[in-house]
């Protein structure tokens, strides 16, 4: 049997003095698309990048593809793996983020591009390629060579999640990318990542529109206080939730 | 002011103007060379160092931009020849101009890197870049488009004060004057010179800067 | 490297020393106080809605900030008086570092002025006062208050500047540093104290603007 593409045990993490993960046990095959819902400091964000090591944790485990993440166990200590390794385990996942964060000094195409040459270490007219199909995917092939500070939000997004799954990252890690986008420009967005999720990428979510995690996911996880409070699958978890909590969260969320 | 007297001046000290006009120009160029990669160092030292680095460069940075620049001059040019470096004037000069220059861009890099949203660093560690790639291939590019106008006028700040080097005896521009000043008396005319022709030059730095500017600005 | 230091030397001398920082402190702030006038009246002009004053004004600031400022205070000290202006040392250079001063500070007033909402102009127009009541006691003393900070890097720099009141024999800091220099041979301890001593006056006189910066800020 192949190791789970991600593989969560018992996961802690703090910043400060403040605990925001308090053993997280969460597992994921691949083709699986998990969605985290719950309100804010509930820790899913922080959840959602100790998976790539954006954020260091201190205990417990994540593990993409049988592999943990950032750290190595030896003669019984923990130690943390070197700034390459981590670089290398990095690209294994693919982030997209609230903010878009394409790099403003280069077309889109090059934003896809630069992982690829760098880190896949392809040729570039290999990577130029392999960038272009994935823009077409998104729907930004006519717009290959503007520069972030020329496309709308919604467009600057779709090129934000090509250049994550331009990597084949095994992977995919999506953080409220549809939070900093004006309400006529969501549906675009959620439009791509459906099709992805439709074409058996693996993907974990932190979202903030239930109708959206309700439609793509298989399972659904409702984070309280730095723990699963409950998870189950999206009719399950929506419709007839058990936690006050949970229901007291979808009615606030207007589900 | 005898306007043809002077161009006469002038024009009979062309060859000793011209060779400090070449001084002026090699001492500038040379610092800004040299100052600019080292000052990014100093820059990159103050963002990422560990606390015992950035401390020492924290120390050498203050200490080199509290001093006037021609204290600098003058400290470098007498303190390198008792330690036993022997330097020609020219080159402690050089060698002092370009320390601080590096003060100077080291604050400027230090201000920029600041400036670059942190997502930046995410997206790129995410795409699998190390430290240094990330360094390099985003947040330098864009670092560098935002000092640029502040490293432009960093650049006029080392061609004025490469006058300072007439005090220990370096032949730019300035001495090369007030050597022809000392033979002519020509004292209100050649000084206008020498003034307009510094201001001539600074004028076309801006303006070159600008034009970088405008040709590397982003399309919005 | 042999070489025993040997600070009793730079002791004996210590006091002059501190009055040539003195004799530079004064003459930072006067010019600085001039250059202020100065650089006040020149943005207004920067703003004016008349193309010669604006164009008179942008002379003058492209034209102080690009010159080196040992060339203008050799010119006045050196060149003026062929014109009959014949001033001493001091005065000669206080007139120096005003001008010059005056430059900076227009580009500092300038884009404070700027950066001021037009309401507020308009505000004290609407209760009934005139341009230029409106100008002394609403916009300057907004204005004022935000360009601090950048008044007080100004005024930094321009206290270095005092060091090259040196070249002509004005016995500030660096007159007395390069007399003791020769007198007594002790090049690195000079040196030392000398930029140790400007480092010192700089983060003093940064220290103090700070203070001044936030009994002065507008509470919000």
């Amino acid at each position: 049997m192949t190791a789970p593409v991600l593989e969560i045990t018992n996961l802690h993490k703090s910043f400060g003095k403040v605990e925001v993960l308090k053993g997280i046990n969460l597992t994921m095959q691949s083709g699986d698309v998990v969605s985290l819902i719950g309100s804010s400091g509930s820790g899913k964000t922080t959840l959602l990048r100790c998976v790539n090591l954006l954020e260091d944790y201190e205990d417990g485990v994540v593990a993409v593809a049988g592999e943990q993440i950032g750290y190595t166990q030896r003669n019984g200590r923990r130690i943390r793996l070197k700034e390459k390794e981590i670089a290398r385990q990095r690209a294994m996942t693919g982030m997209v983020f609230q903010h878009f964060n394409l790099f403003p000094h280069m077309s889109a195409i090059r934003n896809v591009m630069l992982g690829l040459i760098k880190t896949r270490k392809m040729r570039n007219d290999e990577a130029y390629a392999t960038a272009e199909g994935w823009l077409d995917r998104v729907g930004m092939k006519d717009r290959k060579n503007h520069y972030p500070g020329q496309l709308s939000g919604g467009q600057q997004q779709r090129v934000a999640i090509a250049r994550a799954i331009a990597m084949n990252p095994a992977l995919m890690l999506f953080d409220e990318v549809t939070s900093a986008l004006d309400p006529e420009l969501i549906s675009e967005v959620l439009a791509v990542v459906k099709d992805l999720a439709f074409d058996g990428m693996t993907m974990l979510l932190v979202t903030h529109e239930m109708q959206f995690a309700h439609d793509v996911s298989d399972t659904v996880v409702f984070m309280q206080d730095g723990r699963i409070g409950e998870e189950g699958p999206p009719d399950q978890l929506f419709h007839s939730p058990k936690s006050e909590r949970l229901k007291a969260f979808l009615k606030s969320s207007k589900f | 002011m005898d306007i043809l007297q002077t161009f006469e001046a002038i024009w009979a000290a062309r060859w000793p103007i011209l060779d400090g006009f070449g001084n002026t120009i090699l001492i500038s160029v040379v610092s800004i060379l040299l100052g600019t990669p080292l000052g990014v160092v100093v820059g990159l030292i103050l963002s990422y160092g560990n606390t015992a680095l950035r401390f020492a460069v924290r120390l050498y940075s203050d200490f080199l931009r509290g001093t006037p620049v021609f204290v600098l001059i003058l400290a470098c040019f007498y303190i390198l020849s008792v330690v036993g470096i022997q330097l020609s004037a020219l080159q402690a000069g050089i060698f002092s101009l370009t320390l601080f220059c590096s003060s100077h861009v080291g604050e400027i890099v230090q201000g920029a890197l600041k400036a670059i949203p942190k997502g930046q660093t995410e997206a790129a560690k995410s795409v699998g870049l190390t430290f240094f790639g990330t360094f390099f291939s985003v947040l330098l590019p864009q670092a560098l488009r935002m000092i640029l106008p502040t490293w432009v006028t960093t650049a006029t700040e080392i061609v004025k004060a490469s006058t300072l080097l007439s005090v220990i005896g370096v032949v730019e521009l300035l001495l090369a004057t007030q050597q022809v000043i000392s033979r002519t008396y020509l004292s209100l005319e050649l000084y206008f010179f020498a003034g307009f022709v510094f201001f001539l030059i600074n004028f076309a730095i801006e303006k070159a800067g600008r034009f970088v500017e405008r040709k590397v600005s982003l399309p919005t | 490297m042999d070489y025993n230091f040997n600070f009793a030397a730079v002791w004996r001398d210590f006091d002059l020393l501190l009055s040539g920082l003195g004799l530079g402190l004064i003459l930072a702030v006067v010019s600085i106080a001039i250059g202020c006038l100065i650089g006040l009246f020149l943005a207004f002009g920067m703003l004016s809605k008349k193309r010669p004053i604006r164009w008179a004004a942008t002379v003058y600031v492209s034209a102080f900030r690009n010159t080196p400022i040992l060339v203008l205070i050799l010119f006045t000290f050196f060149a003026l008086p062929e014109l009959g202006i014949r001033l001493g040392k001091i005065e000669s250079f206080i007139v120096t570092l005003a001008v010059y001063s005056g430059a900076y500070l227009t580009e500092v007033f300038r884009s404070g002025l700027v950066s001021l909402p037009s309401g507020l102009r308009e505000a004290g127009l609407t209760i009934g006062l005139t341009e230029s009541r409106t100008k002394i006691l609403i916009t300057i003393p907004v204005m004022f208050r935000r360009v601090l900070p950048a008044l007080g890097n100004n005024f930094i720099s321009l206290f270095k500047d005092t060091s090259l009141a040196a070249a002509i024999a004005v016995p500030e800091l660096t007159f007395y540093a390069r007399k003791i220099n020769v007198e007594t041979f002790r090049v690195i301890e000079t040196w030392m104290v000398a930029s140790l001593i400007y480092v010192l006056a700089c983060s003093i006189i940064a220290a103090i603007l700070r203070r001044i910066e936030s009994r002065l800020s507008i509470p919000r």
